[in-house]
Order: C-alpha cells, then sequence, then structure tokens
C-alpha cells in the first residue's frame, strides 16, 4: 500500500516536471483561460456587476468546462507511445490512472482559481459567499479531473481525438455540470449552507462513481 | 420452435395492450382526459429503453471479462434498440405532454436528461464508427458503454427529482400510480411493461442474428 502511493506520487512528480519543462502548455492553457474571460466581458461589454447573476454563474462554468476539455484533452497524447509502453512495464495501470486524475486535478485547481480570479477582476465578484463558491471550484475541479481523464483515454486511441473528446465528455460531464451550477448559484446568492449540503453530497458521489469507474475500466483501455 | 414461446408471448400481450390502449375503459382525470392511455404506451416504452442499456451495459462487461468478440455485437445492437426506443419514448411523450402540458417540449428536467442520455448513447456509435481495428474498438467502446452507463442512471433518476419537474415522481410530485391509476389500468401496465421489453430483445436478437450471418459470411 506504501510502495503504490510513493509510486503514483512519482508519478505526479513526473508529470510536473514534464509540465514545467515544456512551459508553453501550461502557459498556453493559462493564457486560454484569462483569454476567454476577456473575451466573454467584451463581447457582453458589461460594466461591472451589470450581468444577472444566473448569466454570470452561467458564464463562467461555461468558460471552465471548455478550458478543463482542452486541458485534460492532452493527457495522453503528450507523451509518445514508445515511452507509455515503457511505464505500462514499470507500474499498474490503476497508479497511471490515478496520478493523472491527481495531476489533472492540481491542474484544474490552479486553472479555476485563476479563472476565478480574472473573472471576479474584470466583471465584478457577485458570489456573496465566497468561501461556498471555493469549494464549489475545488469539487467541480475533482469532477472535471476524474470524468474527463478516462474520456481523454478513451478518445487519445481514436483516428481524430480533437472532436470525440468534445462529443464524448459533453454529456458525460453534464450531471456533474447541472449540479455544480446549483451550488454555485446558491453561493452566489448567499444562501444558508445547509441549503446546499443534499447537492455537495451529490456532486461527492459523482466524483466517487466516476472515480472507481476510471479505476476499473483503464486497465483494459491501456492494453490495446 | 423452442425457443419461440417468449415471441408469442410478446405479441400476445401487445395486441391485448393495444386493444386495451384504444378500446379499455380508463378512468376520467382533470387535464389528462383520454390521454391518460398513453401510460400503456409511453412509459414501458422508458421502462423496455432501461432494460436494454442495463442489458447492453453487462455484455460490455461480459466482453472485458472473456474478451469474446460475440459480447460485444450483442452490446452494440442492445444499445441500438435502446436508442430507438429512447427516440419512440420522445415521440409519444411530446404528443403527450402536446396535449396536458401545451406544447410539446416543455422546459423540463426529465426531458433534458433524456436528450443528453441519448446524445451519450449516440457519442458512442460515433465513438465505435471512429476505429478501423476491430478488436479496439470493442474493447474501447464496450469501457465507454460502461461508463455512459453509470452516468446515465444519475442522469435520469436523481437529477429530475431534484429539481421541479412537469414528471410524476419528480420534483415533489406524487408518483404516477399513486393516485390516477386504478387497479384495471395496472392489469394493462404491468404487462405492457414486459411486452415492449420482449419485443426489444426480440429486435435485438434479429439484429444480432444477422450481424452474426455477416460475420460469418465475410471470414
Amino acid at each position: 500500500m506504501a510502495e503504490s502511493v510513493r509510486q503514483i506520487g512519482a508519478l505526479m512528480r513526473k508529470e510536473f516536471l514534464l509540465e514545467w519543462r515544456q512551459r508553453y502548455a501550461l502557459n498556453g492553457m493559462l493564457l486560454y483561460i484569462v483569454g476567454a474571460v476577456f473575451v466573454c466581458y467584451l463581447s457582453f461589454n458589461a460594466r461591472r456587476g451589470q450581468l444577472t447573476p444566473i448569466v454570470w454563474n452561467t458564464l463562467f462554468w461555461i468558460i471552465l468546462l471548455f478550458t478543463a476539455i482542452n486541458a485534460i484533452a492532452k493527457s495522453f497524447v503528450q507523451e509518445r507511445s514508445g515511452r507509455q509502453l515503457y511505464y505500462y512495464t514499470l507500474v499498474s495501470p490503476q497508479q497511471i490512472i490515478l496520478s493523472k486524475i491527481g495531476y489533472n486535478t492540481v491542474l484544474m485547481l490552479m486553472l479555476s482559481l485563476l479563472g476565478f480570479g480574472t473573472y471576479a477582476f474584470v466583471l465584478g465578484n457577485q458570489a456573496q459567499d465566497v468561501p461556498l463558491y471555493l469549494l464549489t471550484l475545488v469539487l467541480g475541479a475533482i469532477g472535471f479531473a476524474a470524468s474527463l481523464t478516462l474520456v481523454s483515454g478513451i478518445a487519445s486511441k481514436a483516428e481524430n481525438p480533437a472532436t470525440l473528446m468534445a462529443v464524448l465528455s459533453f454529456p458525460i460531464i453534464l450531471p456533474l455540470l447541472l449540479m455544480l451550477l446549483k451550488i454555485s448559484k446558491n453561493a452566489l446568492d448567499g444562501l444558508d449552507r445547509s441549503v446546499s449540503t443534499d447537492e455537495i453530497w451529490i456532486v461527492l458521489a459523482i466524483d466517487a462513481i466516476v472515480l472507481t469507474l476510471s479505476w476499473l475500466l483503464f486497465p483494459f483501455l491501456w492494453r490495446s | 420452435m423452442k425457443n419461440t414461446w417468449w415471441k408469442a408471448l410478446a405479441v400476445l400481450i401487445l395486441v391485448y395492450v393495444i386493444l386495451q390502449g384504444l378500446l379499455g375503459i380508463v378512468p376520467r382525470q382533470p387535464i389528462l382526459n383520454e390521454s391518460i392511455r398513453n401510460v400503456y404506451f409511453h412509459v414501458p416504452l422508458w421502462f423496455g429503453m432501461i432494460v436494454l442499456l442495463l442489458t447492453s451495459a453487462i455484455y460490455s462487461i461480459r466482453y472485458l471479462r472473456s474478451g469474446r468478440f460475440d459480447d460485444d455485437l450483442v452490446a452494440v445492437e442492445f444499445a441500438n434498440s435502446a436508442i430507438l426506443f429512447g427516440l419512440l419514448g420522445c415521440a409519444t411523450g411530446s404528443l403527450w405532454a402536446n396535449f396536458t402540458w401545451g406544447e410539446p417540449w416543455p422546459n423540463d428536467p426529465k426531458l433534458n436528461s433524456v436528450a443528453v442520455g441519448m446524445l451519450m448513447y449516440l457519442a458512442y456509435l460515433i465513438l465505435r464508427g471512429s476505429f478501423d481495428d476491430e478488436q479496439r474498438r470493442a474493447r474501447i467502446s464496450a469501457v465507454y458503454n460502461i461508463f455512459a452507463f453509470a452516468v446515465f442512471v444519475p442522469l435520469i433518476f436523481i437529477v429530475p427529482r431534484l429539481t421541479d419537474s412537469l414528471h410524476p415522481g419528480n420534483g415533489g410530485n406524487p408518483a404516477f400510480g399513486k393516485y390516477d391509476m386504478d387497479s384495471q389500468m395496472r392489469m394493462v401496465f404491468y404487462p405492457a411493461v414486459i411486452g415492449f421489453t420482449l419485443l426489444g430483445v426480440w429486435i435485438t436478437e434479429l439484429h444480432v442474428r444477422m450481424r452474426r450471418v455477416k460475420a460469418a459470411l465475410d471470414d
């Protein structure tokens, strides 16, 4: 057990190192989310605090969704297949998928916090319960990473990964997205936190289902 | 002849359901009026679809465990029939909604969930189309099929119950059977569920046999 945790740690460290060494990809993603926020800001031509809360919230989550799909789509195409084969001889597939999910969670967390910062900066912060809003961001990062990592693994095996990634992930991510929208709307309105506990549990349950499935199904995926 | 009894049963049940659905006596309800007959067609189609999708997911699991090519073939045909049932369910549903809720596609969470579910399974077919290698296609689409079913279940059963829905049994509405159906309707409704499910299995079986013959001819 301790051994496998150590191995997962090493794999995650490898992912971070890889990302750090070719920083253009990371910078590209950071620029992507900032750019998307700015495009929305200018397209709506909105002065601060002029968007209605629903539009404000939905727009932010749509930006996050697209960023997540773009960021996670490259989890399996970054490295050459020869090198992946080498990893598979060293560690078990479960460790690989868990380390990828862990890495993507941290990445998404970073991107969504940056996105929220920029978004609140240019369009004005409308969230009344900021800690709860940040909690939704954390839940969203875990959920997006868990469900999209497996999908990106599936899509990377096919002929046209980019289109397939979008087609496969939009419907899969939707229940999660709807729940997250609901919680974040509650946070936006500053409702009492007990209102959101049910939804938080459901998001956690969906995360758990998706994580278990990735753990169970990935070994079948990498073999091909 | 030994394996045809269930096909005869399906035909018998469906004839009974259609006769009862068109001619039988139904309770008069406000708003619903005669459209309550649709409960014999619309609801069983959805029940049938969920059973077919479950079977498809089970066959995908079996394929991953055994690696027999035949299981994957069965899984995709079950998914195909489920999509057909889903489209028919949408058609009967929007007909019903047109008369009771005033528009063919009201903005209802259950409808939207189902539409997303359909998209998910259409994406499954697209995914299958994008592989040349058969082994690879079978394995990867089996993985996606299982994953899709696991997301489909919360989408259909949990999300609509949390928000306001026009559908009975959702968003705090009482379930349909509680007040609206009398015991006479139940005598038609439950057989209808079985009958439509059997019909779905029958359609699937024919498709599977055709695929097997094609595969045998190709070899």
